[in-house]
């Protein structure tokens, strides 16, 4: 492992009874660094990223955060959600669908982690809360309930709430796919700035342009395999194999850019 | 006698709507305590022992009469030995039968909040108790309330079996001046209008606190 290598992983493979979705994954990433996983729908890169915290416990393959193993005692064994916990921590997860917590305010969903998992006080948390609030534009929405936001508003907490774990890896699992098009432009700028602070991520997304411009790293999946990887730019603007061409060519390499 | 009867309808009547209200406080405490922690465990574990074990539970005191039911607690394990007081046997019998209803309504009431809610409380490192606790719950039993008010109307209705049992509540008492009185026609019209008090106080209280979680 090189010294600055955060996040291992090696030969992932899921299968669900007979159908294979993940097979032999294997790729590493730096500290600071942000690699985007593309691909086909069905391709597998949700599931890759949903692997690495163990949401969706992958049934072959190795994780090492730091070189720790996520996910298994050292012996090798399932580790049970409870001794889970203080690894998840570590990672930070934004989902599709932002999944935010309706009975709890804005303030209260990303002060929760700081208070329950690591024991800050409530006046510290919901502090801590509000500067990220700050940091994701939405200080002044502080005091309402999730469900009186807008989608790209409700994307923005979950990614503060991300946030709120001090993670050393930040997973986006098409952080704005579930959002109409005009609410895009806002969670991606998010990103880019947190990009520019040098946080390592796995981005699942199908905004390409985006990826080019977020991503150190492209990894194209498609048939629950890694097909093509390399920097963002010569993947996207020199595909070699066939399928990469193919899909970048079924988007038009478009998307709404700048 | 004709004289006397308000007084004594008025006196009976209030002394029975106390029993009453004590041995619905008291059935519905027991009923949400079961119901509340084998659903919780249940979701909790998944463990299949657990599962078939709830489910005889709840088809066995689904499928016997209450009425056999509250017999076999007072009488039958009486003839075991075990005499229970007719209010402990009416509070634990009643209990136990809703128990078997409440589960399934908090079950259901848990297994309608999304994945996804509970994925983004293990995703910042809860343990799947705290996530439980502190995200699924409180939604959970949101979602439960309007159909716990509806068992708890229904147990109010339910609490005039135990005076089979020999509890004395006002179905009990209402009975004891029937024999000694024979107005049936106005004791037992008086004793719907009390019953008819009590369920519209209950629905109240369950609305209220309905409308208080909803302004949340």
């Amino acid at each position: 492992m090189a010294a600055d290598t955060l996040l291992e992983v090696a030969n992932l493979g899921k299968t669900f009874g007979h159908l294979t979705v993940l097979k032999n994954v294997s790729f590493n990433l730096s500290r600071g660094e942000r690699v985007a996983l593309i691909g086909p729908s069905g391709s597998g890169k949700s599931t890759c990223l949903r692997a690495i915290n163990y949401l969706e416990p992958p049934t072959e393959g190795d994780i090492r955060l730091e070189g720790q193993s996520i996910g298994r005692r050292p012996n090798g064994q399932r580790m049970t959600d409870r001794e889970m916990a203080p690894q998840r921590a570590e990672i930070g997860m934004v989902f599709q669908h932002f999944h935010l917590w309706p009975h709890l305010s804005v303030r209260e969903n990303v002060a929760l982690q700081p208070r329950k998992v690591r024991g800050m006080s409530r006046s510290d948390a919901e502090m801590l809360a509000g500067d990220l609030l700050g940091k994701v534009h939405l200080a002044h929405k502080a005091e309402e309930m999730p469900q009186r936001l807008s989608g790209g508003q409700q994307q923005r907490v979950a990614i503060a709430r991300a946030l709120a774990q001090q993670p050393k890896l930040l997973l986006f699992d098409e952080p704005t796919s579930a959002l109409d098009p005009e609410l895009v432009g806002e969670v991606l700028t998010v990103i880019k700035e947190l990009a520019a602070e040098g946080r390592a991520m796995v981005l699942v997304t199908h905004e390409i342009a985006f990826a080019r411009e977020v991503a150190d790293r492209i990894l194209f999946m498609d048939g629950g395999q890694i097909v093509e990887e390399g920097p963002a730019k010569s993947v996207l603007d020199q595909p070699q194999s066939p399928r990469l061409k193919q899909f970048l060519a079924s988007l038009q390499l478009g998307g709404p850019d700048e | 006698m004709s004289d006397a009867l308000p007084g004594l309808i008025v006196e009976a009547f209030f002394a029975g709507a106390l029993v009453t209200v004590k041995v619905t406080a008291g059935a519905l405490a027991v009923a949400l305590a079961i119901g509340m922690t084998l659903a919780a465990a249940t979701v909790l574990t998944n463990s299949r022992m657990l599962q078939t074990a709830i489910r005889i539970y709840v088809e066995a005191l689904r499928n016997v009469p209450s009425l056999t039911f509250l017999f076999l607690l007072y009488y039958g394990l009486a003839s075991l030995g075990l005499r229970l007081s007719s209010m402990v046997a009416a509070i634990v019998g009643l209990g136990l039968i809703g128990g078997a209803i409440t589960v399934d309504i908090f079950r259901s009431g848990f297994r309608s909040i999304p994945v996804g809610q509970s994925e983004a409380a293990t995703s910042i490192g809860l343990t799947p108790f705290a996530a439980f606790r502190l995200i699924v719950l409180p939604q959970g039993l949101r979602q439960a309330l309007p159909s716990i008010g509806n068992y708890a109307v229904a147990l109010v209705k339910d609490t005039s079996l135990v005076a089979a049992i020999a509890a004395p509540e006002i179905m009990f008492n209402a009975r004891q001046l029937v024999n000694e009185t024979f107005q049936t026609g106005l004791i037992y019209g008086s004793v719907a209008l009390v019953y008819l008090v009590l369920t519209g106080a209950v629905a109240q209280v369950m609305s209220l606190v309905e409308r208080r979680l909803e302004t949340r």
